[in-house]
Order: structure tokens, then sequence, then C-alpha cells
């Protein structure tokens, strides 16, 4: 069940964002139905060989969220999940942007607008080698502001890269206020298609739309995929869902009990 | 020096179909022996900086050692954080290859003045900076960034620049390399292209007349500490390099010596002024501006 690994995956994010005193819950929780239905049905990826060649390559171009990506390499037993105590504290391979001294993680970010640049290179070797991995990569739609993505995505439909598969994590909330009120990317969809690539839109927390879309790529031979999911900051806990502030704030003791209780609670 | 980088890259790729050369929709008329002869490993990114280095990292991230080539302060500057975070942090097989370093777009203007590179480039921890003197330095760097691939710049000049060596030197990272033998305890010592200008000083000018001449093609944050025991040797060291003295290559050399001060006092620096900053015309008139003259 995807769902119950969803839980898991954010019961385990909020306790590790709670114990160290972190942001970005809401980013993480934003994309962890995506993570559970990646690491669950669609990576090909094995644990016991986390550089294994035929590996699919999985990219977090969000690094701020990476708690919900060492949450689901822990719980497919990447590395010991006991592991995920260390988060953010001293000296810890888990730093608060993801990390690639982490067993599973591909490539270190934090600075935006890096992570398919890196993974237009990968997928262009897997071509070029005739290699059957493909490559994934998860950006947040904040992220779309930064000029290096439009440049990428226009080199990938250039390439016919049809082995890369992008996905946005459209929660229409960035940094300080709403994506409308910041910088619009509407339309967002025309845009995409028109620099060359198939797109589809799912409810990114619907693991069925999520698993159809994602297990059927390319959609279109010779084109890279771009997958835009509509996602909520916060999913999941009824207090941080649609709130800035949670891209900044820490639980406290009081509210991860509170948001631990609903997610117990709810059927997902 | 081009022509030479060109030469080793074809040969080196011969042999090695994991050597690819991205360029910046640059090198008119140096890169087309590498693309006709390697079409599969050469890729025109396009005027987009930041990606063609991103994705020459994700290259390099799954076994090719990539040369990324533009002019100037293009494939540096414009996609700094991407060698910051990307290449060097990910200690990548990525040379970032300048031509144009120092002046030699003098009259294209500041835009296309790469006097503030080595400053960046020695920054970065895993960098290193590979600036030869002469054709012959231009292949010993290459042969030496084949035979270790790892994160590096390298800086030419344009074309026509003169030999120093009769031979490919065989060259090691923070090594200096003899070029002429002095009458007295002093030395110049160069990187990069201002070779052929600190050879000029020695033949034609009173002051620097029985000084050696030795180069330092290969250096970076690795190898400042083997530096002091270099500097002991010489009553005095005068660094010559067509970048600003801010956080150029005599800087560079001041820090590498700053826990022994006895030495400080024996080190000169022959760098640009920022005056030069703005102005335009042919590289020796720049270089002379900037205050690059033996007096």
């Amino acid at each position: 069940m995807t769902e119950e690994f969803a839980k898991k995956i954010r019961s385990l994010s909020l306790q590790m964002v709670t114990r160290a005193k972190a942001s970005h819950i809401g980013s993480a929780l934003s994309i962890t139905d995506i993570l559970a239905v990646l690491y669950a049905k669609v990576l090909r990826v094995d644990p016991t060989q986390p550089d294994m060649p035929s590996r699919d390559r999985f990219i977090l171009s969000k690094g701020h969220a990476c708690v919900a990506v060492y949450a689901a390499l822990a719980e497919r037993d990447f590395f010991p999940a006991l592991e995920l105590e260390t988060y953010g504290q001293d000296h810890s391979n888990l730093m608060n942007h993801i990390s690639h001294k982490v067993p599973g993680v591909e490539f270190s970010t934090g600075a935006l607008g890096h992570g398919l640049p890196f993974g237009v290179g990968k997928a262009l070797v897997a071509k070029k080698i005739q290699a059957d991995w493909r490559v994934f990569v998860l950006l947040s739609d904040g992220e779309m502001d930064e000029g290096s993505n439009w440049e990428a995505l226009m080199f990938a439909a250039h390439h016919n890269l049809d082995n890369l598969v992008t996905i946005i994590d459209y929660n229409k909330l960035q940094s300080l206020t709403t994506i409308q009120k910041t910088l619009g990317l509407e339309p967002l969809a025309d845009k995409l298609r028109a620099f060359g690539w198939s797109v589809k839109e799912v409810d990114g927390h619907n693991h069925d739309q999520l698993n159809q879309s994602l297990s059927s790529v390319p959609w279109e031979l010779g084109k890279p995929s771009l997958l835009i999911a509509h996602t909520v900051k916060g999913k999941g806990i009824s207090f941080m869902e649609n709130k800035v502030e949670w891209h900044y704030r820490s639980p406290n003791a009081e509210q991860l009990a509170q948001a631990l209780a609903e997610l117990e609670a709810s059927n997902a | 020096m081009r022509n030479a980088f060109i030469d080793e890259l074809v040969n080196q790729a011969s042999v090695n179909d994991r050597v690819a050369l991205i360029v910046g929709d640059l090198g008119y008329s140096v890169v087309e022996p590498f693309a006709e002869r390697f079409p599969e490993q050469f890729i025109n990114a396009g005027v987009a900086e930041q990606n063609m280095m991103g994705l020459a990292a994700g290259m390099a991230s799954e076994g090719y050692h990539v040369f990324v080539y533009s002019i100037a302060n293009f494939p540096t500057f414009r996609c700094a954080e991407q060698i910051r975070n990307d290449v060097d942090y990910h200690c990548l097989p990525v040379t970032v290859v300048s031509v144009g370093g120092g002046l030699a777009y003098g009259s294209l203007g500041y835009s296309h003045h790469a006097v503030q590179d080595f400053g960046l480039m020695r920054l970065m921890p895993n960098m290193l900076i590979a600036a030869p003197g002469d054709p012959m330095e231009t292949r010993a760097c290459m042969r030496y960034l084949m035979a270790n691939p790892q994160p590096s710049y390298l800086r030419l000049g344009k074309a026509g620049e003169p030999c120093f060596h009769s031979a490919v030197p065989t060259i090691e990272p923070g090594k200096w390399l003899q070029v002429k033998a002095g009458a007295c305890n002093k030395t110049l010592l160069t990187t990069g292209a201002p070779l052929a200008l600190a050879n000029q000083w020695i033949e034609k000018s009173e002051q620097y007349r029985d000084y050696a001449l030795h180069t330092l093609p290969l250096w970076g944050m690795a190898t400042k500490e083997i530096q002091a025991a270099k500097i002991k040797n010489w009553s005095e060291v005068t660094t010559v390099e067509d970048h600003l003295k801010d956080a150029g290559f005599g800087s560079w050399m001041l820090e590498a010596v700053m826990d022994t001060p006895e030495l400080l006092t024996r080190i000169k620096i022959k760098a640009l002024s920022p005056k030069v900053c703005g102005m335009v015309g042919r590289q020796e008139v720049l270089n002379e501006l900037g205050g690059l003259t033996a007096v």
C-alpha cells in the first residue's frame, strides 16, 4: 500500500524536523505522495546496491524538502532508520538540504535550479551509451523562476531525451507568498508543451493517478515527460496545509503530537 | 594555445570515448577538428551557460571527462554556482576551459576581460587551476588533466603564443618549471600567457636582466602548502600574471607563505591594476596601462 508508505514518510518527516528544530516541513509534506509512489512502484532501485549501474536516477532539485526523501530511503532500507535521528545534528550526513553523502541520493542540492540541468546531463549519457535507465527530477514550482530550468527544458527537448521525467510540485506557494503574487507561471502546461515536452497534469496526492502517469513514461517517443503534480503545501496536517509559515516553522512538541494524531486518524 | 588544446583533446578522444567537449556556442575555427571527428562526443549547449555547466556535471557523474569550452568570463562567472555546487563540491571531472584569459580580447571591452577568474576559481577547494604559458605547457596541462581527471580550470590565451619549451614538459601541481636560469638569486614566476612578457623583461630590461624565469602552470588551494619551501630558495620571487592583484596568483603566493613572515618580503607582485577595468585596446596596450611593465 503506497498510502501506508506515504503515511510513514509523513510521520518520520514530522519527527525529524521537530527534533532538529528545522524548517521546510510544508515542502516535504507536499511531495510525500509523489515520493511514495516513485520509491514503491516506479523507480528501479536496489537498496543493497545504491550505485547499481542500471538503476534509475532520482534527483530532488528542491533540496530543502530532503526529510521526505531521507525517510523514504530509510523505509526502503537504503540505510538504518535509526540514522534519521541524526538529521540536522552536528557531523551528520543527513544535512538539512539533500546530500549525496547519504546512500541512495544522487546529487546534493540546496540552491534552486541545479537539479534539472544535472539530470539532463545524466539522461544524455544514458542515450549515448544506449542504457535503459531513466532520470527522474523533482522540482518545486517556485523553482521555475530560475532561468537555468528553462535552459535545461529547451536542451532536453532539442536532444529528444525521452528517458528524462520531470515532476513539478505545483503547490502554488513559494517562499513569501503565492506563486500568483510572485511570478505567475500560468499557463504552465502550455508553456512546457511549447518548449517541446510531453506534459500531463495529475492530483499530486492521488496515488493511482501518480502511478499511472509515472509508470507509463515516456508518454511520447522522442519527447521528455513533464508531470505537473497539483499539490497542497503541508498536505495531511490540517493546521499546516496551504500556510506559507510552514515553509519556515518547526513544530513544537504539542503540534507534533497533534500532527501525528491526525496522521494516525487518517485513512490514507 | 587553443590549437594545442584542441589537438591534445582530439588525441585523447581517439583513445577514450568518454571524453566530451561541450561548447557554449563559441569556438568557431577552433573546435571543428574535434566536432567533425567525434560528433557523438561534441555538444553545442547553446548560449545557456548555467545549463551547460550543470549538464557537464551530470555527464561527469556518469563517467565522462567533460571539457566545457567558452571564452573569457562566460564559462566561469556566468555559471559560478554550478561550478561551485555541482562540479567542485561533488568533485567531478569537469575541466572548465576559458580562452582569452587576461586581456586577450582587449578591444571587446570589460565583458570580455578575464581578469578576475583566478580569484573565483581559487576559492574552490577541489579545483586545480591550469594556466599554461605556451603551447607546450598547454599540451602538458592537457596530458596531466587527462591522466588525473578532476575539477579543473584551464585558462588559455588565444593563438600565436611563442614556444619556450623545446618539448612537452612534465608538470605536477604546485611544482615550478624552470624556463631560464638566472645570474642572481632572484626569479620571475609566471602563470599563464604572461610568460612571453616576463621573458621580454629579462631580455630587454635592466631591472630583470639577471633574473631566472619559472612558470607554475598547475596550482590551486591544495598546492599552497609546498610553496614556502620553494620561496626559501630565492632572495626575491616576482610573480607575474595578467589578472588583478586582488585574489590573483601573487596574492595566492602571499597567502601560501603567510605563516612564515620572513618570506613575505621576498615576494613581489606584478599584476594588473584595477584602473585597467573598463579600458579597451590591444592586449599589449592594456597590459602596459594596467602596470605589467618591467619598471
